[in-house]
């Protein structure tokens, strides 16, 4: 194991399970400020665990490894100290929180983090126009009654005023159109040269890959990262399909649980690429 | 036993009040409270209540506005009228003169037009022996009226405050307004730091196509017992928006009995409550459909922390000819802390197939989705769970009938929450 060292997201043997049965493995990424890092793999690959394992998220056990942001350890935090760490999720789903505005949620986040407050509502607003999300959508509470792109125009438009040193995207490009998937690609790409924030984009697709390039790309299957390289890499799954990958390790492996069946937050409707069934890179939306 | 009625009133009371007080009191004689065995009375804490440890106010002792409800009535300068009752006793009424010449009427009942009619109108006899009690009691009733036709475009303010120490205190509040009225009422039950015993009796008569928004803001000190009855009518195509916040008392009860008679009329009822400490919030509720094509729409929301308790019961009843009746009831509990605990019991009652009914209820602690969406923003986890708490009881303070008093029932739900969740 290499040291930590600033300017980065370490994960290094990460191992967590939900209720009793393991679905990471022991994964290791080192993703740098500036960079971006794709985690591509199938239904199941433990894609969402991932992102969740990094956030806090309950429901979840770390059973070993460590994650650290610029040398500091995150596994031992709460889900709040990592945000003010520097560690931004943008969600797959977006919950939906009745009764607190966007303006309200950014405010106690940057008050905690002894920010200035007083500049929220203009960012917020400056960003919205920035992103294409209507600015009379602010009034509402959190992500109710948003289409699925205004949802990830939102998410969005929250990593762009915290201005996280580090973001984890859970599946930023599922269940939004082709115009939103690029809004969001673009802003989250300037980000990363204005100001250096490292991105670990965890994806199903190859689309969201065409609008926010990759410099590395892993291929995650049954909790485990079986394949590292660079955007070849993702051209050549595009491809070739995940089947290599899989048939392989089905061989070495027993059948890892799929993350559908035991993620709350995966809940049937919610939009997303649905399915188990069918071509795996079908685009949802086609 | 408390001191028959008359013998308290130290000013002289109009003939037909003091006959009217005499005749209740007859009729209740020795009062025998009700058992938690009855249904109604299930969870209750009625049998920590004896009528002996209290004492009827001297209404002639009773003199002057409190400085608190000054500093209240500072706080909400746009108003059509305000009326202060301090133990019951109406100490203070006025009437901006834009608004008298409307004809709006609010101050004591045995002064206003129709008063002996329009006392117990809606009540009856009222609903249990505490609603009697305070008619064999009552010292001063206010009276809110509007005539037909009026609209009262400023709120009306009505501070029912209690001061006095060990007292048993009944207040009654009647709202009437004439056909194709309008007004809104804010009833501010408030108290100082004393122990005291108060029912009060509130009846809400809202006549066709007239339109009534009725907001109770209930913050008594955490020593005070208390018992409501909130009675309503509602004729032909009109409309009772009702909404309630019940923050204080030690135990405070709130029976809400909305009875839609005339064709076509609308009753909104909804109320926020948060309990701490050791308080035990009771609400039951009736919604009564006695003529076709009525709606109903109740939306009851309440947090318990500590080790406080809440209760809420909730009946939908059909009448028969009550043809086309949209009825709806749900209440929402949020459970803050191990030790508190809400019950939730909604019923339905119908005797006619064409209606469109639904209940719903839930007790269930702060929803962790939430949570965890607004830590990962970076939010420290007290303030995510005063934010969601804070977002669940938006949806009715945003509906308030009096919007000026949603910032004030806010201020009330922060000052418990910023007390800490466990």
């Amino acid at each position: 194991m290499t040291g930590t060292r600033a300017g980065e997201l370490r994960i290094e043997g990460l191992r967590a399970e939900v209720a009793g049965r393991e679905i990471l493995h022991g994964i290791d990424l080192h993703v740098r400020s500036g960079e971006v890092h794709a985690v591509m793999g199938p239904n199941g690959s433990g894609k969402s665990t991932l992102s969740h394992v990094l956030m806090g998220k309950p429901g979840y056990t770390v059973t070993g490894g460590s994650v650290t942001l610029d040398g500091v350890e995150l596994l031992s935090l709460p889900t709040w100290q990592r945000a003010q760490a520097g560690l931004f999720l943008a969600m797959q789903y977006p919950v939906e929180v009745p009764g607190v505005s966007v303006d309200d949620l950014l405010t106690e986040a940057l008050a905690a983090a002894g920010r200035d407050v007083t500049v929220v509502h203009t960012e917020v607003a400056a960003e919205a126009e920035r992103i294409g999300l209507a600015t009379r959508l602010l009034d509402r509470p959190v992500n109710v009654d948003l289409s699925g792109g205004e949802k990830k125009r939102n998410e969005t438009l929250q990593l762009a005023v915290l201005k996280p040193r580090f973001a984890v995207l859970d599946e930023l490009d599922s269940g939004l159109d082709v115009d939103a998937l690029r809004a969001c690609a673009r802003r989250v790409e300037a980000a990363t040269t204005e100001s250096d924030l490292g991105v670990l984009a965890i994806t199903h697709y190859h689309r969201l890959l065409d609008e926010l390039r990759p410099d590395v790309v892993h291929i995650l299957v049954k909790g485990r990262i079986v394949a590292t390289g660079g955007p070849e890499l993702a051209a050549e799954l595009e491809r070739t399909g995940y089947a290599a990958w899989t048939d392989e390790e089905a061989e070495a492996q027993p059948e890892a649980p799929k993350a559908r069946a035991i993620d709350p937050s995966m809940h049937p409707g919610a939009g997303g690429p649905g399915g188990m069934f069918g071509d795996p890179f079908a685009d949802p939306l086609a | 036993m408390p001191t028959p009625p008359d013998a308290a009133l130290a000013s002289p009371a109009p003939a037909w009040l003091d006959e009217r007080r005499r005749a209740v009191a007859a009729r209740i004689g020795e009062p025998t409270l009700p058992s938690t065995d009855e249904e109604v009375w299930r969870y209750s804490r009625v049998a920590d209540i004896d009528l002996d440890d209290w004492t009827p106010v001297d209404p002639g002792a009773v003199a002057g506005v409190p400085e608190e409800v000054h500093d209240l009535l500072a706080a909400l300068p746009e108003r059509a009228a305000v009326v202060v009752v301090r133990n019951g006793v109406v100490v203070h009424a006025e009437v901006a003169p834009a608004y008298e010449s409307l004809g709006l009427f609010a101050g004591r009942l045995v002064d206003g037009p129709t008063g002996e009619e329009a006392l117990g109108a809606v009540a009856g006899e009222g609903p249990d022996v505490f609603a009697a009690l305070n008619d064999a009691h009552l010292a001063d009733p206010v009276l809110v009226s509007v005539p037909a036709g009026v609209t009262v475009d400023r709120p009306v303010l009505v501070v029912d405050w209690v001061d006095a120490e060990g007292a048993a205190v009944y207040p009654r509040l009647v709202v009437r307004l004439g056909a194709d009225a309008q007004a809104d009422v804010l009833d501010w039950h408030g108290s100082a730091d004393v122990a005291a015993l108060v029912a009060p009796v509130i009846e809400l008569d809202v006549a066709a196509a007239a339109r009534l928004g009725y907001a109770n803001v209930q913050v008594r000190g955490g020593r005070v017992w208390q018992v409501t009855s909130q009675l309503s009518r509602v004729e032909r195509d009109g409309t009772l928006t009702s909404a309630q916040a019940g923050l204080g008392g030690e135990y405070a009860r709130t029976r809400t009995d909305c009875r839609l008679v005339g064709r076509g009329a609308t009753g909104t009822l909804q109320a926020v409550y948060f309990g701490t400490d050791s308080q035990t919030l009771d609400f039951r509720t009736f919604q009564q459909h006695a003529a076709p094509d009525t709606t109903s729409n109740l939306l009851f929301k309440g947090a318990v922390d500590d080790s406080s308790r809440s209760v809420y019961t909730g009946l939908i009843k059909v009448e028969k000819e009550a043809r086309g009746t949209n009825a709806f009831q749900t209440n929402r509990n949020l459970k803050l802390s191990e030790h508190a605990w809400a019950e939730s019991v909604p019923n339905l009652e119908i005797e006619t197939n064409d209606v469109r009914c639904s209940h719903a209820s839930t007790v269930g602690p702060i929803d962790e989705d939430q949570r965890f969406y607004l830590e990962s923003r970076g939010v420290p986890t007290e303030v995510a769970e005063r934010l969601v708490v804070a977002g669940f009881f938006a949806e009715v303070l945003e509906g308030l009938p009096v919007r000026d008093v949603a910032p004030l029932v806010e201020l009330a739900i922060e000052q418990r929450l910023g007390r800490g969740i466990d």
